[in-house]
């Protein structure tokens, strides 16, 4: 039998990468009927509830549990320090200087609460209703301590959220290009464009937010085996499993973890708990299995907080718009604690804040400060969105000072498409990109100039509904993480990621990954790759994840990782599969393995027709009848793979806003992006992604907020108040993608599960000042609410005619440079300082 | 969340679910739709021994004609006003409000009477019953029934004239044949209550506002009814000129709250452009 080329490829099976598959998890994740670890039900368990402090800062002077412990079912009720020995600590990972500030965070707090919602008891029931009723009745006495809330207040030092520490101030980070080689002085930029250039001087707040993941969090432990089992809705069951065993003194080997089916995460189940190490404590004080389900409102409370930064951005540039210097700095509230990766979230912003620009000089400071609020970590982007939004901010309010097209003076100073791979003045190098491509084809999808024009007619008669046009060219750096570069940072693991491919006697696959999906798809796209790869179909591919004993090494899912991290270790694996496949095709076939080449799945003799399917090699090394001389009959494989880079999407986001100026009321109007992220695997489940990465971001721009009142108490404690959008809150997104196949892994591959989010924040809040800024607007606070749009309008000065304007202003020490009409509602501390 | 735990009866009419709020007193605790009433148990805000629930008594369900009065079961749900082409004739304003009430699924559970006794200032009903002059019947001990007019039926914050031991049976509204309607409601996302709402019916004539009727939701600790602006409206040309003009007082003397989605300013404000927009959408204009 002759093959042609023609013939090769009418036989060939249709590929599985680039498919819009539906994916095989949805019917059991979306239907519920699946292990929630939740819906876990064991023999004789017991349910905890907790006690937690109504306190922001307090001495626990005295817990009376006798009332809890007669209550009907209640088992016992436990203190902080009846557990204080053997409840180990929620441990930070990364402290991001030698000299970093870190409170000791105890699972149960035995003498001092340091925010609302810390633990001070356990009640221990025969249900979880007799628990809830008991824990009404444990009686805890408190002297209340004077509790810091707002951030440039801790940053003062006047009153100390943690006494003994002497300093609210935990740790200040910098990067300067100047004395790290990779650029010039910023300072003598500033100078020299106060002189001859441009200087824009802006401080944005990034207000604190609160990932909000659909399946509240949850834990179940059983002691009673000789390996203790802990089933968490978590991301990181590797991580946990390390954790415990280096900080409860129990070994590691005698712990599993289990993350089953796990419901959203976007970061907030990045993390070790105190919940978790609670439960742990109680169900090995008692010998018995143990479960603890949040309710809605204590997520809410106690579920690590995102974001919270002020932001002071200085920006250099010639007066053509030829940036030139950028400085950032940064105040980053850490809450009460300083949590797993909690200092270093901020600290990702270093590399992201000169984002796609040639800056020629850049200097990023970074203070963490501690307060008297729930501790802050990752959310969906983790650092990265807050960089993207102060630059991309910046970036709109240079144009506007110089009366330019914000896309013109973007493009005038980006990184252009032949200068990949390109070195920034913050070190990275950037593997691949065009923000030509992406950003014309935005423009076109868009209607930008029918949009501008449009814009125009309202501005000029007087229309009380405005138009504004939002633009964000972002990028940033994802697959977290070369493992050299986190030893830098003093980061506390690597960022390697771990396979293993099992090839079943029956042919079908097991997919072992290290990564641990909570909603992602990866056992769609993972299905998709191995299908490819080795050749079978799609169905007969199993993944299989977030088990400690079945998935042995990994490091989890956070920093849009898996697939461009996780992947590649599978890719890898099954190449090696096929590695040793062959030598028992070569023996089967009576063949040289030279002769052999492998395709669709099957070994076949060039020039012949004869050949062997993978499957049918996987039965002969099954049966081991027939094996090459000294061959162990297996052609199962792993893989470690550790990038040597990060991979940087990028796109253009375009949005237009309306914005009622009678009640301040904005309506989004349209939304564009064209994202790059190297190869798609799964269009369905980027189309997925990038959706609801758009919402969160632009939730963050309009809706979401976390707020204290004066005494420290979450005012946002329920989605009553903490408005988080629904589907008939948003519009429908147009989506499109441009494709510079990364060069780090060998699927192409960037990051997509935290783009929209970067992105859309900037976008929508440049597209509602857009609108406004003729009436004397140039910024407002986040969340753009209707009631600080109007007031921001209110207390506007309307500039007459574009270009015509007041000098910059500059920066007053110490006082914020906010409109005044911008501040936050009365009733909350966010912003007492205007 | 876990709900304290309550004992759970179910009383077939009227008489006997008074019977049984007077043998358990303030210790019992009436359900309806539950929509107010479970988050607030599950909360833990309130904790009841017993819990009666409405759902089986008939005779506080649907919707019938009285000459030119529309009588409204308590126990009605949303939907089913909404699905009510008497309501949506003779009381064009209830189903504008009652739309724009939170979600499908809470439109099927809540009730009219529920909401009504809960007197959220924030809800949607009360400014259009409020508008629409509806009376309230309340039922008492004894098999005693006495009718309140709107004026008198909202007390204070989740506070009306039905008492201890009472039930609100049926509300009574006035039909306004022909009227145009339109709530305008202002939220920041979709599935929230009213941060101001404005409830406005005009009748018209010729191009001009023969009689109107405005009821304001969230703009105090009741809902309200801007009867100074009813007057001014009536005689006026339904256009933005002379609305505006006449209804540019309708936050004064309100005492709207201050929260997290605006100040007290802000709602008056917001009062202000809201109502001039309700009326012309409800005069067509
Ligand atoms: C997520 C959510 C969003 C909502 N959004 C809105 C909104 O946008 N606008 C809005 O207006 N409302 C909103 N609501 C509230 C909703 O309208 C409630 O249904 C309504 O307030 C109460 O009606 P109910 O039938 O559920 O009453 P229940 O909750 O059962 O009862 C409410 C109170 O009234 C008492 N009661 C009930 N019936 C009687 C009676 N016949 N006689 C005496 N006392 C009685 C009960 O004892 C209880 O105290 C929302 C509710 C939820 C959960």
């Amino acid at each position: 039998m002759t093959i042609t080329d023609d013939r090769t490829d009418t036989t060939a099976p249709e590929l599985e990468i680039g498919k819009a598959r539906r994916r095989k998890e949805d019917q059991r994740l979306i239907t519920g009927r699946t292990r929630w670890t939740d819906n876990i039900q064991l023999p004789g368990m017991l349910h905890l509830a907790m006690v937690r402090s109504p306190f922001a800062h307090a001495t626990i002077t005295a817990i009376n549990t006798a009332e809890a412990k007669a209550a009907p079912g209640v088992i016992d009720v436990v203190t902080g320090e009846d557990i204080k020995d053997v409840q180990g600590v929620n441990a930070n990972a990364w402290p991001i200087t030698a000299d970093q500030v870190t409170p000791t965070h105890l699972p149960v707090a035995v003498e001092r609460v340091a925010c609302a919602g810390e633990i001070v008891a356990v009640v221990v029931a025969r249900s979880a209703a007799a628990a809830r009723d008991a824990a009404e009745l444990v009686d805890v006495d408190y002297d209340e301590l004077p509790a810091v809330l707002d951030l440039k207040e801790a940053a003062a030092d006047t009153v100390l959220a943690h006494p003994d520490l002497g300093t609210n101030k935990s740790a200040f980070w910098k990067l300067d290009s100047a004395e790290a080689g990779t650029g010039g002085d910023v300072d003598a930029a500033i100078a020299k464009a106060r002189e001859d250039g441009v200087v824009i001087e802006r401080e944005f707040r990034q207000q604190r937010l609160i990932p909000a993941f659909m399946e509240p969090r949850s834990v179940v432990v059983d002691p009673t085996g000789e390996q203790m089992v802990v089933w968490s809705a978590t991301q990181i069951p590797h991580i946990l499993r390390f954790l415990i065993a280096a900080t409860m003194g129990i070994p590691e080997s005698k712990v599993r973890v289990i993350a089953p089916d796990v419901g959203g995460g976007f970061g907030g189940k990045l993390q070790t708990t105190p919940e978790e190490f609670a439960t742990i404590a109680v169900a090995r004080r008692l010998g018995k299995p143990c479960k603890y389900t949040e309710t809605r409102s204590e997520s809410l409370l106690s579920g690590h907080h995102g974001r919270d930064q002020w932001q002071k951005l200085t920006l250099s540039a010639e007066k053509d718009g030829t940036v030139t210097g950028l400085k950032v700095e940064l105040l980053a509230d850490m809450g009460a604690y300083i949590a797993i990766v909690g200092g270093g979230v901020p600290v990702l912003g270093a590399w992201m804040f000169n984002s796609i620009y040639k800056f020629p000089a850049y200097q990023f400071n970074c203070q963490t400060v501690l307060t008297n609020k729930t501790w802050v970590d990752a959310y969906r982007g983790a650092g990265r969105p807050e960089a993207t939004f102060g630059i991309e901010r910046m970036m709109d309010e240079l144009a506007a000072e110089l009366g330019r097209d914000p896309l013109e003076v973007r493009e005038q100073n980006w990184i252009r498409h032949e200068e990949f791979p390109f070195t920034t003045v913050a070190g990275m190098t950037y593997d691949s990109g065009n923000y030509e491509a992406a950003t014309a084809k935005a423009k076109e999808l868009f209607g930008y100039d029918e949009l501008r024009a449009e814009q125009k007619r309202r501005r000029e008669s007087n229309d009380p509904v405005q138009l504004g046009i939002g633009v964000s060219t972002f990028t940033e750096m994802c697959g977290l993480a070369p493992s050299r570069i986190l030893g830098q940072l003093n980061y506390g693991a690597g960022g390697w990621e771990h396979a293993s491919i099992r090839m079943l006697a029956t042919g079908k696959v097991e997919v072992v990954t290290g990564v641990s999906p909570h909603g992602q798809g990866h056992e769609t796209a993972w299905s998709q790759i191995v299908a490819d790869r080795l050749g079978v179909p799609f169905e007969d591919v199993e993944v299989l994840h977030g088990d400690t004993q079945t998935s042995p090494r990994g490091l989890d899912t956070y920093g849009s990782r898996s697939l461009v991290v996780g992947a590649e270790a599978v890719v890898r694996a099954a190449d090696r599969v096929i590695d040793k496949a062959k030598v028992f095709a070569a023996h089967l076939l009576e063949a040289s393995e030279d002769d052999l080449e492998f395709k669709a799945g099957r070994f076949g003799v060039k020039g012949t027709d004869k050949g062997i399917g993978i499957a049918e090699i996987a039965l002969a090394t099954f049966a081991a009848h027939n094996l090459p001389d000294g061959a162990e009959p297996s052609i199962d494989a792993d893989a470690t793979f550790d990038p040597d880079n990060f991979s940087f999407p990028h796109g253009t986001h375009l949005c237009a806003m309306e914005v009622d100026t009678e009640t301040g009321a904005t309506t989004m109007r349209k939304y564009v992006c064209v994202d790059d992220i190297g190869t798609i695997i799964n269009p369905l489940i980027v189309e997925g992604q990038v959706h609801g990465g758009l919402v969160q971001g632009i939730a963050q721009a309009l809706w979401e907020g976390a707020e204290y009142d004066e005494q420290g108490t979450l005012v946002t404690g329920s989605f009553v108040d903490y408005t988080l959008p629904t589907a008939a809150d948003t519009i429908s997104f147009v989506t499109d993608h441009t494709t510079s196949p990364s060069t780090t892994n060998t699927l192409g591959t960037k990051g997509v599960g935290e783009a929209g989010t970067i992105a859309s924040t900037p976008a929508v809040v440049n597209a509602i000042v857009d609108a406004v800024r003729p009436l004397g607007v140039d910024d407002i606070v986040m969340p753009c609410t209707p009631e600080r749009v109007w007031k921001a309008i209110q207390a506007g000065h309307p500039v007459s005619h574009e270009g015509e304007r007041d000098a910059a202003p500059h920066f007053d020490e110490a006082t914020p440079n906010q409109d005044p009409g911008a501040g936050s509602p009365s009733t909350t501390t966010e912003g007492s300082d205007q | 969340m876990i709900p304290a735990q309550f004992d759970y009866i179910a009383p077939s009419s009227v008489e006997e679910a008074i019977r049984a709020l007077a043998e358990h007193g303030d210790d019992a605790k009436v359900l309806a739709g539950g929509q107010s009433l479970l988050p607030i148990l599950r909360m833990r805000l309130n904790a009841p021994g017993v819990v009666i629930d409405l759902g089986r008594i008939g005779e506080l369900q649907g919707i019938t004609e009285e000459g030119d009065t529309l009588v409204i079961g308590a126990m009605t749900t949303y939907a089913a006003v909404l699905a009510s082409e008497a309501v949506g004739t003779h009381a064009a304003l209830l189903s504008k409000a009652i739309q724009t009430v939170a979600d499908p699924q809470i439109r099927h559970r809540g009730t009219i009477g529920g909401a009504l006794v809960h007197a959220d200032p924030a809800g949607d009903v009360g400014a259009p019953a409020l508008a629409l002059g509806a009376e309230f019947v309340i039922a008492g001990p004894g098999g005693s029934s006495r009718t309140v007019a709107g004026d008198d039926f909202f007390e204070d914050l989740f506070t009306t004239a039905v008492g201890e031991g009472e039930l609100l049976t049926h509300i009574r509204v006035p039909k306004h044949t022909g009227w145009g309607a339109h709530y305008e409601k202002f939220v920041r996302v979709s599935h929230q209550w009213s941060i101001v709402g404005i409830a406005a019916t005009v009748r018209s004539e010729g191009g001009s506002i023969a009689e109107a009727r405005v009821g304001l939701t969230n703009m105090g600790s009741t809902p309200l009814r801007a009867k100074a602006v009813e007057e001014a409206l009536v005689g006026k040309p339904a256009t933005d000129e002379a609305v505006r003009a006449a209804v540019a007082s309708v936050a004064e003397g309100t005492n709207p709250p201050s929260d997290l989605n605006g100040d007290s300013d802000y709602r008056k404000h917001l009062a202000t452009v809201l109502t001039r927009r309700a009326v012309l959408a409800a005069a067509g204009a």
